[in-house]
């Protein structure tokens, strides 16, 4: 009689319990256990596929540090950073600047990437949600600052000056993936996640530094 | 046969306080689906109410009205025990009638 | 005598001068705080609790009996005071279950329903739309008890680990978790206020409001709904009914929510 033997090496790639008898940490055994919930408790509907339950490294160490009670480390905080700043795509034409009335539709519009949103349809910012932008909306959230006078309170009264390109270049990058400055910002990464393209990116850097814009009257 | 209606009636003094809460989805007919197609109004368009069998309120409702309609109104010279009846009839024809008694 | 006076004068004009704009211009906030006790007066949370009451006495499914020996962890047939106590561990079962989900092991055991079936059903339709009027008339019978849920066993203080850490999970295309709207005190989402969910007043007031009737669609949702929308929101993918991520994350609210009166089924936005 032959008998079969399954090697541990096979044993452990599909078996959970092998992470504890491997020594794993409490970390990564309480990691696994998430992982396994996750994977039973939700389903892929719409273009909400179950891959949206990945963490990249940022979302990791950030949600490990909230559920800890603690902030993340100096040198982590400095990686994630860093690997944001130079992910960020700059404006392939070298212009920043679209339409401020189309970016205050954007800013009023918190549509898309949900599984019930049309797949391929244009997302909107989100922005009142979390953000006070102009004088006249009173709907807003306050999860974020208020973007109200952004422009102005940052002395932009040309867009094109010189002056204003440090602030003009923050304003993109925070836009494109806030963890550039912020390692564990909530806001959402519209450039570097793809939520919204460039020429809408545009459209809200108008909104926040136009001096004609509603926002900076 | 349309949900029951929650009907309570509370004596106070010689009055009674009637709440009553309608379980009907009202629609308008203003609305339109998914599709851009316009949902068909249906929606109460009458209600009546009776204490001890008298009529004491009728009432022409049009589309306005939201969805699971909330009605208050106060009957004069009523005490415990005393029986209220209220009916609506929708624009398909549907009609509801519930009875409670005066506590 | 003059000059005692002035002072004190001064010092109440002044006061009432401060307080006159406050007075005269009502918050948002305010509003919609007056709004809301407007609608507490015939909340139609009624109706599905009429419906629930009813569904519970009814002799139904293949089995032809009704729900009125289910055990929601009281013992057998008690609904008073079942809500406040859950979720918990059930022996028969071997899980932790919320109230929805052990009213549909009831409807399983007892009455012979297709459970399977059920779980696929959307929110609102068929037996889903029952489950919901069912959880409401029990939740109505705990209104203004205060929050004991159990954690002696061992699966109770799993979950509510396990419901801890999801609370803090960032995932999705925009990184949020239930505690970037839910972690912090006196915020909003536009004009919405967001209880803060660990706290134990928070939590009292977020999870002890739900089953709650949505004014602004016209329809009573239980936790199992309110999670599953605020997932959806979250831009995760479809949160499927009765498993162990919303239970375990009812567990952690539940807790948390430990001695605040509940207030379900109540009325919202």
């Amino acid at each position: 009689m032959k008998k079969t033997t399954v090697s541990l090496k096979i044993f452990c790639v599909i078996s959970l319990a092998c992470v504890a008898s491997s020594g794993a940490s409490l970390a990564q055994q309480a990691d696994a256990a998430l992982q396994k919930t996750l994977s039973a408790s939700f389903r892929a509907e719409g273009q909400a596929g179950m891959d949206r339950l990945l963490q990249d490294e940022a979302n990791r160490l950030c949600s490990q540090a909230d559920a800890s009670g603690k902030t993340v480390s100096d040198e982590d905080a400095e990686r994630i950073r860093q690997s944001s700043f130079k992910a960020i795509a700059w404006p392939t034409d070298g212009q920043f600047f679209g339409d401020f009335k189309l970016g205050e539709k954007l800013a009023q519009d918190g549509r898309g990437k949900t599984w019930s949103d049309k797949p391929g349809s244009e997302n909107g910012g989100n922005c009142y949600n979390c953000h006070q932008i102009s004088k006249s909306e009173i709907s807003y959230g306050t999860l974020g600052p208020s973007l109200y006078n952004y422009g102005k309170l940052r002395g932009v009264s040309d867009v094109n000056s010189a002056t204003a390109k440090p602030v003009i270049d923050y304003t993109w990058g925070k836009l494109w993936n806030p963890r550039a400055y912020n390692a564990c910002s909530s806001m959402p990464r519209f450039g570097h996640n793809s939520l919204l393209t460039q020429a809408q990116l545009k459209h809200l850097m108008s909104l926040l530094l136009d001096p004609q814009s509603p926002v900076n009257q | 046969m349309a949900d029951p209606m929650r009907i309570r009636a509370q004596a106070a003094g010689s009055k009674i306080n009637v709440r009553v809460l309608m379980s009907h989805e009202m629609e308008s007919g203003q609305r339109k689906d998914v599709n851009g197609a316009p949902i068909p109004a249906w929606h109460i368009q009458e209600v009546s109410a009776s204490h001890n069998g008298a009529e004491v309120l009728s009432a022409e409702w049009g589309p306005g009205v939201s969805k699971n309609p909330y009605l208050q109104f106060t009957v004069k010279n009523g005490k415990a025990g005393d029986k209220i009846s209220v009916t609506w009839k929708d624009n398909k024809g549907e009609s509801r009638t519930d009875e409670a008694t005066v506590s | 005598m003059g000059v005692y006076v002035f002072p004190r004068m001064a010092l109440l004009m002044l006061a009432v001068w401060v307080s006159a704009p406050a007075l005269a211009q009502k918050t948002a906030s305010d509003s919609i705080a007056e709004y809301r006790a407007m609608l507490q007066d015939g909340n139609p949370a009624d109706l599905f609790e009429a419906k629930g009451e009813d569904l519970w006495k009814q002799v139904r499914g293949p089995n032809k009996v009704s729900l009125e020996k289910c055990d929601l962890g009281k013992g057998s047939g008690v609904v008073n005071g079942a809500w406040v106590e859950m979720p918990r561990y059930f022996a028969d079962t071997q899980q932790v279950q919320d109230l929805e989900s052990r009213l549909l092991t009831c409807m399983e055991t007892l009455q012979g329903f297709d459970a399977q079936t059920i779980r696929n059903t959307p929110y609102g339709k068929g037996e889903q739309a029952n489950i919901t009027a069912l959880a409401t008339w029990v939740a109505s019978l705990s209104k203004g008890m205060a929050f004991k849920l159990p954690q002696a066993h061992a699966e109770e203080k799993r979950l509510f680990e396990l419901g801890r850490q999801l609370f803090y999970y960032r995932a999705g295309s925009h990184d949020f978790s239930c505690a970037t709207c839910h972690g912090q005190d006196n915020k909003r989402i536009r004009l919405q206020d967001l209880p803060n969910l660990t706290t134990n007043a928070g939590s009292g007031l977020g999870f002890g409001a739900w089953p709650a009737y949505r004014v602004s669609n016209g329809q009573m949702w239980g936790m199992q709904l309110r999670l599953n929308d605020c997932y959806r929101q979250q831009r995760f993918p479809y949160a499927q009914f009765g498993t162990e991520a919303g239970i375990a994350l009812s567990v952690f609210m539940g807790v948390t929510a430990q001695g605040v009166e509940t207030t379900a089924p109540s009325i919202r936005r």
